[in-house]
């Protein structure tokens, strides 16, 4: 999906999970970026038609790259800096009242 | 500078109270501060800049040529707003303003999960603008993005696009974009210029002054440069993303021809409009702006809303740019600071008359980019029934032209009542504008006739737990004491 | 319509459901009407209450009038075209504790004798059998089964629209200004010129003390914002509404997923300016009891908030019948927060009372003269206001 361009300054990576697959991406991304520099183009399901989703404006307005962040659902990828070790997962339409349990 | 990083360490009051840190919220809080005068600024995003100077502070970009030198004019107005007093909380949500029954205001602000109301003497909102919704038939599947997105990634993360990249709609931004990411290596296959080419002639009488502005270099070399070098095509009429769960094609429509172009990402943009969520929802009087073809809302000289006590600096009260954004936000603090009592009518316009001349000239030439880049009817209100309109609740152009003109519906509030389009977690920022015009074209009238919905707190979702956890006010816990 | 018309048998003022409900039934039974609303039908309390079609923990002075709506409420779409979204899942009055539990069994004891059997007392295993999610520690309730929720503006237009349908004249936008008396009609001066009618109705709602007043029958009607939150979709756990005695909630989730919270908490009310202002700490009370209640919901992501403008009575029960002072006038407001349910019961015994005289339905308790005292009224008009 994305890529880093040639030229970036360096600076530390850090270890998350998507689903499960363990990726790594650089520290200051937003939770959506990472996904983006990870391939990852859809991170939910809506709840009326459970059709695929990705980031689509990165600024906060539109709501398409909600996700579960370490069994939180409906957190704003945009917005919320990755953290080292964070488990982020596919929001799947409506959530589960397990999920919702927490 | 004093950075806010947990929600307890905020004081329970502030004489000024801004929200977003762009550059007008930056400008504003700085100039209130240097008054003297206890100032917060909250802002939803990790670091300041707002999104023209976004990650000003933190970008991994190295090569300053690839954002270009407008970009890092934005580092001198966080430098200042650093050497000030003033509260600067970022990653902080204000999802509620409200006049409290003290002639204040109290907002509801959230930060790390936790929830919290405070109190306001003033407020300022500087919440900046949002790209204009492009709704095109499979502009919801995952691929396809604004063109504001990329540029965020590249500016916050120095990521660009990693496949064959197509860059549709018109505008400055849209070229300065297409500029930036070709400078940083993206592959870009297509730029799709929507522009109308009768939009010329509306554009033409506002061509003299726009001669005289600081936008004629600038945008003439942005897109001498961009055409120079990237493979344009003008006169597109109509879009279409395809693809099954992701885009991976865009077909084109120009005259009578039409052409699909394989890609991985399709950015769209058709110009940016004012994010009037938080100004609407607060009660502030909002109008239709013809020339911007967006709602503004109604502000005075000093960008003073209908309310008294609450004013729209910057972008957010009516598109101008990130340079005019900074003066505004200047002119918003001296205002609050006059209304606070910090000096009389006379020496805030002793104060403000070199920005207000700064301003001045800082808009000249924006009426010529407003005519010209106006996108067509045909993408305000999409003509393809299958189009989704609502993204949140999926409701298509089709259902929303039927339900105004079979039931009547005159208008989107009553519109919600029907479909939800509006309902979901965006509150309307990616349909408002579109269902408007989608009523005001099935009952063959303009959008200010048709009005635009009443936005509700809090503006962004806050949890139940968050909400129920609420820490009692001072105001509450007297009001239980009495 | 051509919109010139200017008179006609009947007038009514005020576009709620229950006045689009009585232009409904008045057209029903042969009468030319004329509906004049300020706004647009259901901009205020009809168009943005909770939607709750409820018979449960009424006022034994409104059952006879609910029980004639309910009955509208479950062949809706053959009166209006339109289902209005109504859905009928019950709604359970949720016991807190055993003291809670032994009101309730007192509440049905007495309706019982009086006649009503719509209210049955629950015990735990059948309150959790209704309500899955609810807290352990609830010991009972009482359910009303035929009872549900419709959504609210789309109920109150599609009102507007049938009665449009059946040739009543609807002027929307338009503001009354005055009543008075010319001739044998009453003249209703509005920013659009008089209308002239022999009988009218005022339905006007959070504003209808004004028409009273005009017409030398002041009543000490209270402005006030009931307050209503939405969450995002949920996972679907929950069919019929629910509702408190002892803390105030009101709870219900739509087949969307989505929960609506309310329960009465009061915002702050600004008629002149069609505005309200939320009150965030009553909602975080709210908030709190739907936390005790449904620990499932904790995560929920509250998308809005809202109050409408609403009338109360003192005593919490509508104005509904003749004027006592006139011929021609009748009242059908006040309806204190729970009308809703009652507005097509409502407009059909209007209707009836407006052609007939008289009607099967008894509406003791619910007239105008109740207020007629004027130091009694003189009192309680000063301790309400919506500036408060």
């Amino acid at each position: 999906m994305f890529r880093p361009i040639a030229e970036t300054r360096p600076g530390p990576s850090l270890g998350f999970t998507f689903d499960g697959r363990a990726m790594t991406a650089r520290a200051g991304d937003t939770v959506a970026a990472a996904l983006l520099a990870n391939g990852v183009a859809a991170c939910r399901q809506t709840p009326v038609s459970g059709a695929a989703r990705g980031p689509y404006c990165m600024m906060g307005v539109c709501f398409e790259c909600l996700v579960v962040i370490d069994g939180i659902g409906n957190r704003q990828g945009c917005l919320v800096p990755l953290r080292e070790g964070m488990r982020i997962e596919t929001q799947a339409g409506r959530r589960q009242p397990d999920e919702v349990r927490s | 500078m004093n950075t806010i990083a947990e929600i307890g360490l905020l004081a329970e009051h502030y004489d000024i109270a801004v929200v977003g840190a762009g550059p007008a919220g930056l400008a504003a809080a700085a100039r209130a501060a240097e008054l003297g005068l206890s100032v917060l600024l909250a802002d939803e995003s990790p670091a300041p800049g707002g999104q023209i100077y976004r990650a000003i502070t933190t970008t991994p970009v190295a090569d300053r040529a690839v954002l270009g030198e407008d970009y890092w004019k934005g580092g001198a107005l966080v430098a200042r707003l650093e050497r000030t007093e003033a509260a600067y909380a970022p990653g902080c949500t204000v999802w509620s303003v409200a006049p409290d029954e003290a002639g204040g205001f109290e907002l509801g602000l959230s930060l790390n999960g936790k929830a919290r109301l405070i109190a306001a003497a003033q407020i300022i909102l500087a919440t900046g603008a949002q790209e204009r919704p492009f709704p095109i038939p499979g502009w919801t599947l995952p691929g396809v993005m604004t063109a504001g997105a990329a540029q965020i990634a590249l500016k916050s993360s120095g990521l660009v696009p990693s496949g064959r990249t197509v860059i549709a709609g018109c505008g400055p931004l849209l070229y300065l974009l297409a500029g930036q990411l070709a400078a940083a290596g993206a592959n870009i296959v297509a730029v799709l210029d929507t522009t109308p080419r009768r939009n010329w002639l509306a554009a033409i009488a506002a061509f003299p002054d726009f001669l005289r502005s600081p936008y004629l270099a600038k945008g003439l070399r942005l897109m001498t440069q961009a055409r120079r070098k990237l493979p344009f095509r003008t006169g597109v009429t109509a879009l279409a993303a395809e693809g099954a769960d992701k885009v991976t094609a865009v077909k084109a429509q120009r005259g009578g021809a039409s052409e699909t172009i394989a890609c991985e990402t399709l950015l769209l943009h058709h110009g940016v409009i004012p994010g009037i969520n938080l100004s609407n929802a607060a009660g502030c009087a909002q109008e239709f702006d013809p020339e911007q073809h967006c709602w503004t809302p109604e502000v005075d000289d000093w960008f003073a809303s209908s309310i008294p006590g609450i004013a729209i600096a910057g972008d957010g009260a009516g598109i101008g740019g990130a340079e005019s954004a900074a003066l505004r936000g200047e002119m918003a603090a001296l205002d609050a600071a006059r209304r606070l009592g910090r000096f009389s009518e006379a020496e805030r316009d002793r104060r403000a008359a070199p920005i207000r001349g700064a301003l001045a000239r800082s808009l000249r030439g924006r009426r010529f980019l407003d005519l010209l880049y106006r996108p067509a009817e045909t993408f305000l209100a999409p003509p393809a029934d299958e189009t989704i309109v609502c993204r949140c609740e999926e409701i298509t152009a089709g259902q929303i032209r039927d339900t105004a003109s079979r039931l009547g519906v005159t208008g989107p509030n009553q519109m919600k009542a029907f479909l939800r389009c509006g309902m979901g977690p965006c509150q309307g920022r990616l349909c408002g504008p579109t269902v408007v015009e989608l009523i005001a074209q099935a009952h063959g009238v303009s959008p200010a006739e048709v009005g635009y919905s009443r936005l509700r707190p809090p503006v962004k979702p806050i949890t139940l737990a968050e909400l129920a956890a609420l820490p009692p006010t001072d105001a509450a816990v007297k009001a239980v004491v009495r | 319509m051509s919109g010139e018309r200017r008179s006609a048998d009947v007038i009514v003022i005020g576009g709620g459901i229950h006045g689009c409900s009585t232009a409904l039934h008045c057209a029903m039974r042969g009468m030319s009407v004329i509906l004049i609303e300020k706004d647009h039908a259901g901009r205020h309390a009809s168009g943005v209450n909770a939607g709750g079609v409820r018979q449960l923990a009424r006022h034994v002075a409104e059952i006879p009038l609910s029980n004639a709506s309910m009955a509208l409420w479950h062949r809706i779409e053959d009166l209006v075209d339109d289902d209005c979204g109504f859905t009928s899942d019950g709604q359970v009055l949720v016991a807190e504790d055993e003291e809670d539990l032994g009101n309730c069994r007192a509440r049905v004891a007495e309706l019982t004798l009086r006649g009503f059997h719509h209210e049955e007392l629950i015990d735990a295993a059948e309150l959790r059998r209704l309500v899955p999610a609810v807290s352990d520690s609830c010991p009972g309730g009482v359910v009303s089964r035929r009872d549900g929720a419709a959504i609210p503006l789309r109920a109150t237009q599609a009102f507007k629209r049938k009665a449009a349908e059946l040739g009543a004249e609807i002027r929307e936008g338009v503001r009354v200004t005055s009543v008075s008396r010319d001739g044998t009609n009453w003249r209703v001066g509005t920013d659009e010129g008089n209308f002239l009618s022999p009988r009218i109705v005022n339905a006007a709602g959070a504003w209808a003390d004004r028409i009273a007043a005009d017409l030398g029958e002041p009543v000490p009607l209270e402005v006030i914002a009931p307050m209503l939150m939405i969450t995002a979709a949920m996972p679907a756990f929950i069919r019929p509404v629910v509702i408190l005695r002892k803390r105030k909630l009101s709870f219900k989730q739509f087949r969307n997923g989505t929960v609506l919270i309310g329960g009465g908490y009061l915002g702050r009310a600004i008629r002149d300016e069609n505005r309200t202002v939320l009150d965030w700490a009553k909602l975080a009370t709210n908030a709190g009891t739907v936390w005790d209640l449904f620990p499932i919901m904790r995560a929920a992501p509250v998308v809005r908030a809202w109050a409408g403008i609403e009338a109360r009575m003192p005593d919490d029960l509508p104005v509904f019948g003749r004027s006592a002072k006139h011929e021609g006038v009748y009242h059908q407001f006040g309806f204190s927060a729970h009308g809703f349910q009652l507005g097509p019961g409502a407009g059909a015994v209007m209707a009836e009372i407006i052609a007939t005289g008289s009607s099967n339905v008894p509406i003791d308790g619910l007239g105008i003269a109740r207020f007629a005292q004027p130091a009694a009224c003189q009192r309680i008009a000063s301790t309400t206001g919506e500036d408060r």
